[in-house]
């Protein structure tokens, strides 16, 4: 793992670097992490609290300083994954173009490759996740009311800040050389 | 230079994308009354903003057309003005029809109400001259109008008929020196001649002085004259005054009172009338009972006494006594009561207050014992 040095900001646009990534890794990996989602906990009950496209989302958005892009794949993510669930078609798909496009603002400004940052940030983007949808839910009429748990969102949020740097660190490989 | 779209192109690009995410949810989910939240956002959304343009609409056409387009406000204003105008006209146009319906059925009810036989005419035109007291109207020969027709209004005679023509007649009016008819007044009915001066008050003329007249009588034709039946109002005696032989007497003529009037009837046959009775003004004599010192001392016997009943009895004890009958006793003969007897005085005389009737009353009450009704002669 080669982490940068110890400065969490960037002075400017320019010290920060863009990946590349290659057209299939952009398409391939959030379908991936879409199945992972929906396959995996079949058999791994215990795995159902990864968030897996919305790591990606976050990952893309970080890495590709691009917000038009982080949105448009946080879009794209977020409606894959509603037409594979019970909820209506744009929920997942709003909140992770928001996160794709705050993802993308953020990594203009931050050093996404220290680990303690990618931490940090998977942890807040989680607890953002969690917040839109639940207000979402909330102001829509689903006909049910959706449980404010906190707590449970902390800990699954600490769970999946863990995985993404492991997993954002996976990912890394898969970038273009510049 | 930079447009503001292309400059904050990203968050442009974000607001759309969640705007269409947006409406892709709202399509599907629907609220409890199973309308879909897209259809109630857009209402929502859309009703305010119509609510304010159709505000904005409303406000801006009103000000356009109450404060901008004064131009049309005072061509209305004109518009109005000259409806105003023509309504003006049309009022005044109905109220002289219905004026004229008024008057119209007043002369009607009074032509049904007099027995002489009438034809009702309009007065068009006054005669030529500033001096003149006549009027034209609109009936004449063809109509059976003759020279010397008397013509009436239900509040008076107003003239008679001075010449004839074929479609038209001229009227000399009650106060044209020319003009005289026989009057008289109410009971007692003094008579007199009432003659036009050129002026607005007619002279009543040979009423004898002792003749009683006041002001305020009622004069009536006549009938005396040929022209008008009797029992026509002619006027109000206004001011009387004594005078040798005759009195002076100025009367109103009450049918030129509200001037020369616009309808009139002509008589083409006339029909005497009673002459309206007078309301009477002379109240119930009580005379007070005479002084008891003034009474002699045999005013204390019954025969003083003033019934019928008691003069017979003081009668019959009279007769009794002179011929020696006792009263109250069987004995002796029975009195002749058809003896001859001086009767005694009546118990009353006439109060001193009372007055013997006038003789123009008397007169009057003779006149009016005379065969009413006939016929006039022409």
């Amino acid at each position: 793992m080669s982490y940068s040095s110890g400065r969490i900001l960037l002075s400017s646009q320019r010290e920060g670097q863009v990946s590349r990534f290659r057209p299939w890794v952009i398409l391939v990996v959030p379908l991936a992490a879409i199945l992972f989602q929906v396959y995996i906990p079949l058999f791994f009950q215990f795995l159902k609290f990864l968030e897996m496209p919305l790591l990606v989302v976050v990952y893309f958005g970080l890495m590709r300083r691009n917000q038009i892009g982080g949105l448009l794949t946080g879009a794209m993510v977020g409606l894959a994954q509603d037409s594979l669930s019970k909820n209506p078609l744009g929920m997942h798909g709003i909140v992770n173009t928001l996160v794709g496009y705050f993802a993308a603002s953020v990594g203009v400004r931050l050093d996404v490759d220290h680990g303690v940052i990618r931490f940090l940030l998977a942890l807040f983007f989680y607890m953002f996740h969690q917040m839109l949808c639940w207000m979402i839910e909330q102001a829509l009429p689903l006909g049910h009311q959706p449980a404010f748990k906190i707590d449970e969102w902390l800990v699954f949020g600490v769970l999946n800040a863990i995985v993404a740097v492991a997993l954002f660190h996976f990912l890394d490989k898969l970038r273009e050389s510049a | 230079m930079e447009s503001p779209l292309n400059r904050y192109r990203s968050f442009t690009v974000l607001v759309l994308v969640i705007f269409a995410q947006l409406v892709l949810l709202a399509v599907q989910v629907k609220n409890d009354q199973n309308v879909s939240v897209i259809r109630s956002w857009t209402v929502t959304a859309v009703s305010p903003v119509a609510r304010v343009l159709e505000w904005g609409r409303h406000s801006s056409v009103g000000f356009i057309r109450n404060y901008v387009l004064l131009r049309d406000a005072g061509e209305e204003n004109r518009r109005l003005q000259s409806e105003v105008d023509r309504l003006k006209v049309e009022n005044v146009f109905l109220k002289n029809e219905l004026n004229l319906a008024d008057r119209a059925k007043a002369l009607q009810s009074f032509a049904a109400r007099v027995p002489s036989r009438t034809l009702a005419a309009t007065v068009f035109a006054s005669a030529a001259g500033s001096d003149s007291n006549a009027v034209l109207v609109d009936r004449g020969s063809v109509s059976g109008v003759e020279r010397g027709m008397g013509v009436v209004t239900p509040d008076g005679i107003v003239g008679k008929v001075l010449k004839v023509y074929a479609m038209t007649s001229m009227v000399g009016l009650i106060n044209d020196q020319d003009f005289a008819a026989g009057v008289a007044t109410q009971n007692p009915q003094v008579r007199g001649v009432l003659k036009g001066q050129g002026k607005p008050m007619c002279k009543v003329d040979y009423v004898p002085f002792e003749d009683k007249i006041a002001p305020g009588d009622l004069l009536f034709t006549s009938g005396e004259d040929h022209i008008f039946p009797r029992g026509f109002p002619v006027g109000v005696v206004k001011s009387v005054r004594n005078g040798q032989p005759f009195k002076e007497i100025w009367a109103e003529p009450s049918g030129l009172r509200r001037g020369v009037p616009e309808d009139v009837l002509i008589i083409l046959e006339g029909v005497h009338q009673d002459i309206p009775e007078a309301p009477s003004t002379q109240g119930v004599y009580i005379n007070s009972s005479p002084p008891a010192a003034a009474q002699p001392e045999e005013s204390a016997s019954p025969a003083s006494v003033g019934t019928e009943a008691d003069r017979a009895r003081a009668q019959a004890k009279a007769i009794g006594e002179s011929q020696g009958h006792p009263f109250g006793s069987a004995d002796g003969k029975i009195p002749d009561f058809n003896a001859n007897h001086p009767l005694p005085p009546p118990p009353a005389a006439a109060p001193p207050g009372a007055e013997a009737p006038p003789a123009s009353t008397r007169r009057a009450n003779q006149a009016a014992g005379a065969s009413p009704g006939g016929k006039q002669d022409r």
